[in-house]
């Protein structure tokens, strides 16, 4: 192999809805080989979840579906390939829809389907292989939860989505796997890194961290000097530009907007991960602390020196359980007395639901416009003299009626409460689902996961 | 002198499960040993008091000058079932830059904005 070889890999999207029009530069102006897509963020399968308890048919992330129709044939003469979690809570129902899809445009691809992360359907199986599949932060065991329980889903690793590119695939379609691993197992195909060369798997879970959030590591969502980033309405997503040792560029396309520099890419790097020391994914245990970030400069950043650890016994499992229902309403007031006005409605609206011996598990109150981000840190310096608040009051209740029942509280008050209101956005009923982490023995799962191949 | 955190740190937020992970990021080194010092765990905690109704955990990354908070408890029990607008805490890390700590005027960004 060419020592000098490197593999460019593009970010999709970063999550279900997310935009795929910036992918179209990195394919077009940034010779990238590989696209990674992260349909899933953690609560996306609850979505998924109540499309597939509609129609048994669904339950993957749908935008797959117009993102490949026009970005496959794009990169098609270039050679790039889509590693894509769109699978959602059925792969093989997304790969039915996409085969569909490309059959009607007349395009022509190898797709590669892996199943195996969901264990619904084997809970009992898993509790009787001596798992207690309680709940990783609270101990909690899951007879709790056990009957409401509407999805599991293991997060898989790597391997079997580089499997699939070794046998020629296109696209890899998956369920649930780690989002990193999207990035990863492209590198590990081309490079043929050992899977206990954890030295180079631990680079390539940074690269995978750092671009499964699009435009995340290249300006978008920038906490800091937000103002210097040039022309977001042209971000380029971030591309990294990998070598055989793992060193890696983080940039983006060229003419694009965005901004990727030492600052950009560090809040990118510590986004959601816990301990920056124990960042655990299937395939390897990365230690941070030993990176070296070096801003090179013409949106630049050089990735080196990660530190990995042997890949843990466990996987992890997030499932997701009914837990109720939320009913919502908000009302908008005006000054003057914005805030003591909605506060006053608040108060009208708690005084009815007492009297009325309405059952309910929680009240939240907020007001946009002076607390509903910040809650008990919002500061009141500016309430008494603010242009407008919108009140917002939701409630969480086992019962479905009880749910529905709320927002009747609110339309006579628009004729009979206090002045100066409008635009009461009577919203309707929302299930809720608990989110339940657990670990699993890994050989638990792994012997579940299937390839299956479908050409087009 | 008394410095709210976005003048000398930037920081971004996200969710996992019931917690919220924010980074707080110094720009030099000067800055982030202050940080170090001044922003703890139990100040943090204090600061998200009524929010986070669980322990916080603080992670150090010298490397890149920065500090990871976890706030366990701090979503009323996740995303998918909470009843908040900012249901995944993408707004906590700006919470956290509004916090107030002792600091040194000879800070580089503080000698910097006073400088325009």
């Amino acid at each position: 192999m060419n020592a000098d070889r490197k593999i460019r890999i593009g970010s999709g999207l970063g999550f279900y809805g997310d935009s795929w029009q910036p992918v179209r530069a990195s394919i077009e102006r940034g010779e990238v080989g590989y696209i990674g897509s992260d349909h899933l963020a953690e609560l996306t399968l609850a979505i998924l979840q109540k499309d597939r308890a509609r129609d048994p048919s669904l339950g993957y992330a749908r935008d797959m579906l117009p993102m490949l129709a026009e970005l496959y044939p794009l990169g098609r003469d270039r050679g790039v390939k889509f590693m894509l979690n769109a699978g959602g809570l059925n792969p093989q129902g997304g790969a039915a829809a996409l085969a569909e899809s490309f059959r009607k445009l007349g395009l022509h691809a190898k797709i590669a389907v892996v199943t195996g992360d969901s264990v619904l359907e084997r809970i009992d199986e898993l509790i009787a292989a001596g798992e207690t599949l309680a709940h990783l932060d609270t101990g909690a065991e899951i007879s709790s939860v056990r009957e409401r329980m509407v999805f599991a889903s293991a997060y898989l690793g790597a391997r079997p989505m580089a499997e699939a590119l070794a046998r020629g695939a296109d696209i890899v379609l998956t369920g649930r796997v780690a989002d990193a691993a999207l990035f990863l197992a492209p590198l590990v195909h081309e490079f043929k890194w050992g899977w206990d060369d954890y030295g180079k798997l631990a680079q390539g879970l940074t690269v995978g961290h750092l671009l499964e959030c699009s435009g995340q590591a290249s300006g978008g969502n920038f906490g800091g000097d937000w103002q210097s980033v040039p022309d977001i309405a042209h971000i380029g997503y971030p591309i990294a530009e990998v070598s055989a040792d793992g060193t890696a560029i983080i940039t983006k396309p060229p003419g694009t907007g965005g901004l990727v520099s030492f600052d950009t890419v560090r809040q990118q790097l510590l986004y959601e991960v816990h301990d920056p020391r124990n960042y655990f994914s299937p395939d390897v245990v990365l230690d941070m602390s030993t990176l070296k970030l070096d801003d090179l400069g013409d949106n630049r950043v050089e990735i080196k020196g990660a530190s990995g650890k042997p890949r843990p016994d466990k996987l992890k499992i997030v499932g997701g359980f009914h837990d109720g229902y939320m009913g919502e309403a908000s009302l908008a007031y005006s000054w003057p007395d914005a805030l003591k006005k909605a506060k006053a409605t608040a108060s009208i609206v708690q005084t009815l639901l007492v009297e009325r011996r309405v059952k309910y598990d929680e009240l939240h109150v907020e007001y946009i416009g002076h607390n509903a981000l910040f809650g008990a840190i919002a500061e009141s310096d500016a309430s008494e003299n603010l242009n407008e608040v919108f009140l917002r009051m939701a409630i969480r209740s086992q019962d479905k009626r009880v749910a529905e029942g709320f927002r009747r509280n609110f339309p006579w008050l628009a004729l009979s409460g206090p002045p100066f209101v409008t635009g009461g956005g009577i919203q309707g009923t929302t299930e809720l689902i608990g989110i339940w982490p657990t670990l699993v023995r890994r050989e638990l799962v792994e012997t579940w996961v299937k390839i299956e191949m479908i050409e087009v | 002198m008394k410095v709210r955190l976005n003048r000398i740190a930037h920081a971004r937020s996200g969710d996992k499960g019931d917690r919220a992970d924010i980074g707080l990021f110094a720009y030099d080194a000067a800055t982030y040993a202050v940080l170090k010092r001044e922003v703890t765990a139990e100040r943090v905690a204090r600061h998200f008091q009524g929010v986070a109704t669980g322990a916080v955990e603080r992670f150090d990354l010298d490397n890149v000058w920065a500090l990871k908070f976890v706030l366990n408890a701090a979503l009323q029990g996740g995303g998918s079932r909470s009843l908040r607008i900012d249901n995944l805490g993408k707004t906590m890390g700006a919470a956290l830059l509004r916090m107030e700590i002792d600091a040194p005027e000879n800070l580089p960004r503080l000698s910097a904005r006073s400088a325009d």
